[in-house]
């Protein structure tokens, strides 16, 4: 056994968190006839929009991979059909050649409908999948004219697929039904949202999220499915993990853990949908025969984005409690497999379908750490102090029980 | 002779007024920026991008209201960290009423930590042109059982957020001044026990293990079994320097005690 593992386990410290792909940004921007507005400080809005690229093609930050896509941009014509599929991408993702991707931008005239369904699924095909966090920039001014699909149900389905996708919107007007829509996306995606309020302010917000895909830029979680029983759960190793999670499901995962060592879990469910006010989650670790070993639970209202709680176990003195579920004869070496199960309390606002709500699972397997076991030791100024009037009172007691002593011998 | 006795023990003394003085003493607030700390300028938007800064070093984000912003630091055995945040909110003229902020701290496990001290979630009044938000953390502890929630050392998570807003006021620009301070590291712990590794999460990718490949890949640790002896050597600690050094000066004390009941008989003889 102590001979096998070392194949099997990678080392310990060799925590490469390093991904192998640089990071993929792609702006979207609204090209639809709306955009022709003159209304952030006395400019039209795509005016605006085209400086604001123009300034974050130029701080481009070095190793991201940029690209841009449009939509509305060409179709001038009454056919919706025809009207709503029409995006494309002007700057393909890659490293950028500023001055072809700037002529491309100038071009740009308000024209169509706006597709923006059509143009997050474009984007999220232009971005491609692999390890890492793909970040998209969704810059518009009205409401999708093209539904269904309903943008930010493309964007929910599109965060559940598997590549680790976050929009973030950016909207330009406004308007009541504009921000509800973009929120829903950014919502959805575990995005931002932000009401472009003057030409700096938009043109820093767009340079701050393509930093960011520089900045949080980490490998994405593995993707694991969690099922209904113990049994047949999956087995994890150490690292992190993502799933999905209906309203009321009951997610099991299976961790073994030798006797030595402590068992230590996260988890953090989203909400990237409409709630109601009060919601909840619970992890628990429970022992294959069901016995519960330890929980942690959190609960919350109003809006955020995570519910998080996690917890540790340890086997604790084998000697003491040996344990049923032991699959190998007892001792340090001896393997645990504990369960675990994550379920939520949430309630839906509105009538819910589709993918379950993200949730990220943290494993980690150290060593244990057992009770402190002190000795009959003190420690501290107060013991210093106390053993010291102590000696100095038994001196003197003894100094005067010998004068008495050493008198009473003199008369006799 | 005798004199020389009397003083030593006399100074014994006082020096040990003097020690035990300052150990009562706590320090203050101590959030102030660390003098030539760079000033952090980002944020991150979930646990895994958390962005990682050092108490002392001051973070300046501009952001949009509704934002979740988090940030991470290190924390180890005794100290005590306060966060204190300070948000400048968008004009009055352009906001619809008031706001209710948040700031709370998780663990390395994202287990919530209570907040003994700060406004933690503070109300923003309608005019109100900033809102302060603050929390001191417990005392982090070198050690606790694994069944506790007690803070211990290893990475922290700050997130704040605004959990009540009106929703017209969502995405406008704010901008947001956080520092977090520590304090109390004063060397030694005041606890016993040691957490083995830190409350520091994995940032690596899991691998599904296959069913069979439970018992080889579970990781083995290097720890070895102590001897007959575990349970009283294992952790030489720092108890064994105070109990000998109370054992000397129980002896000295016991002396100087003794020698202090010979005078009056010297006097005599003499």
């Amino acid at each position: 056994m102590a001979a096998l593992s070392p194949l099997g386990a990678p080392p310990a410290g060799a925590d490469e968190t390093t991904p192998s792909e640089p990071p993929k940004v792609e702006l979207v921007l609204d090209v639809s006839g709306s955009m022709r507005a003159n209304d952030i400080g006395g400019r039209s809005r795509i005016s605006v929009a085209q400086q604001a690229f123009n300034d974050v093609v130029d701080a481009l930050p070095e190793g991201t991979q940029l690209g841009i896509r449009v939509l509305g941009a060409t179709y001038p014509g009454d056919n919706k059909a025809i009207g709503c599929k029409d995006s494309q991408q002007i700057v393909p993702v890659g490293p950028v050649d500023k001055q072809q991707a700037k002529g491309a931008i100038a071009t740009l005239r308000p024209t169509g409908f706006t597709p923006i369904g059509l143009a997050l699924r474009g984007a999220a095909q232009d971005l491609g999948t692999g390890e890492t966090t793909r970040r998209i920039v969704l810059i518009s001014d009205g409401e999708d004219t093209c539904a269904p699909p309903d943008p930010c149900e493309v964007a929910r389905e599109l965060a559940a697929q598997g590549t680790h996708l976050v929009v973030d919107t950016l909207g330009l007007a406004p308007d009541e039904k504009v921000r509800r829509q973009l929120l829903c996306i950014a919502g959805a995606t575990g995005g931002t949202y932000t009401s472009a309020q003057s030409p700096e302010q938009l043109t820093n917000r767009i340079k701050q999220l393509v930093d960011r895909a520089k900045d949080t830029y980490t490998q994405a979680p593995a993707i694991v499915t969690g099922s209904g029983e113990c049994n047949n759960a999956p087995l994890l190793s150490p690292g992190v993990y993502t799933d999905r999670e209906q309203f009321s499901e009951h997610r099991w995962y299976r961790i073994p853990v030798r006797s030595n060592q402590e068992l230590r879990a996260s988890v953090s469910v989203a909400l990237d949908r409409p709630l109601r006010r009060d919601y909840g989650v619970l992890l628990r670790a429970t022992a294959t025969d069901g016995r519960e070993l330890v929980r942690g639970t959190d609960a919350g209202s109003g809006t955020i984005d995570v519910v998080s709680t996690g917890l540790r176990w340890s086997a604790g003195d084998p000697d003491d409690e040996p344990t049923p579920e032991e699959t190998e004869p007892a001792g340090a070496d001896a393997v645990t497999t504990v369960c675990l199960v994550v379920s939520n309390s949430f309630a839906p606002a509105a009538a819910t379908g589709g993918p379950g709500m993200p949730v990220e699972l943290t494993i980690d397997v150290v060593d244990a750490s057992p009770a402190p076991n002190a000795p009959g030791l003190g420690r501290g100024w107060a013991l210093l102090a106390v053993l010291a009037v102590a000696g100095l009172l038994t001196g003197l007691i003894v100094g005067w029980l010998t004068r008495w002593w050493v008198a009473v011998w003199r008369t006799n | 002779m005798r004199n020389h006795v009397i003083r030593a023990a006399a100074l014994g003394a006082a020096a040990f007024g003097a020690a035990l003085l300052p150990a009562g003493v706590a320090a203050a607030d101590n959030a102030t920026p660390s003098p030539g700390a760079t000033t952090v300028t980002t944020a991150g938007t979930s646990f895994l991008t958390a962005t990682v800064v050092n108490p002392g070093q001051p973070v300046r984000v501009s952001a949009s209201t509704g934002d979740y912003l988090y940030w991470s630091f290190n924390a180890t055995a005794g100290q005590v960290n306060d966060v204190s945040i300070t948000v400048t909110l968008p004009p009055a003229k352009s906001r619809h009423g008031g706001s209710v902020w948040a700031v709370e701290v998780f663990d390395g496990l994202r287990r919530r930590q209570a907040c003994t001290a700060g406004a933690q979630t503070p109300m923003a009044a309608p005019d109100a042109a900033s809102v302060t938000l603050g929390c001191t953390l417990r005392r982090v502890r070198p050690w606790a059982e694994p069944w506790s929630g007690d803070p211990l050392p290893g990475t922290y998570y700050v997130r704040l957020s605004v959990t009540t807003l009106p929703e017209e006021d969502r995405g406008l620009p704010t901008e947001v001044e956080m520092l977090i301070g520590s304090d109390g590291n004063s060397g030694s712990a005041p606890e016993d026990g040691d957490l083995k590794a830190p409350l520091v999460p994995a940032a690596k990718p899991g691998k599904v293990l296959a069913a069979d490949a439970a018992t080889a890949t579970a990781e083995q640790s290097g720890e070895e079994d102590g001897g007959w002896f575990d349970g009283w050597f294992d952790g030489f600690s720092s108890r064994w320097i105070w109990t000998s050094v109370g054992g000397i000066l129980a002896a000295v004390g016991g002396v100087v005690g003794f020698a202090l009941t010979r005078r009056p008989r010297h006097r005599s003889v003499g």
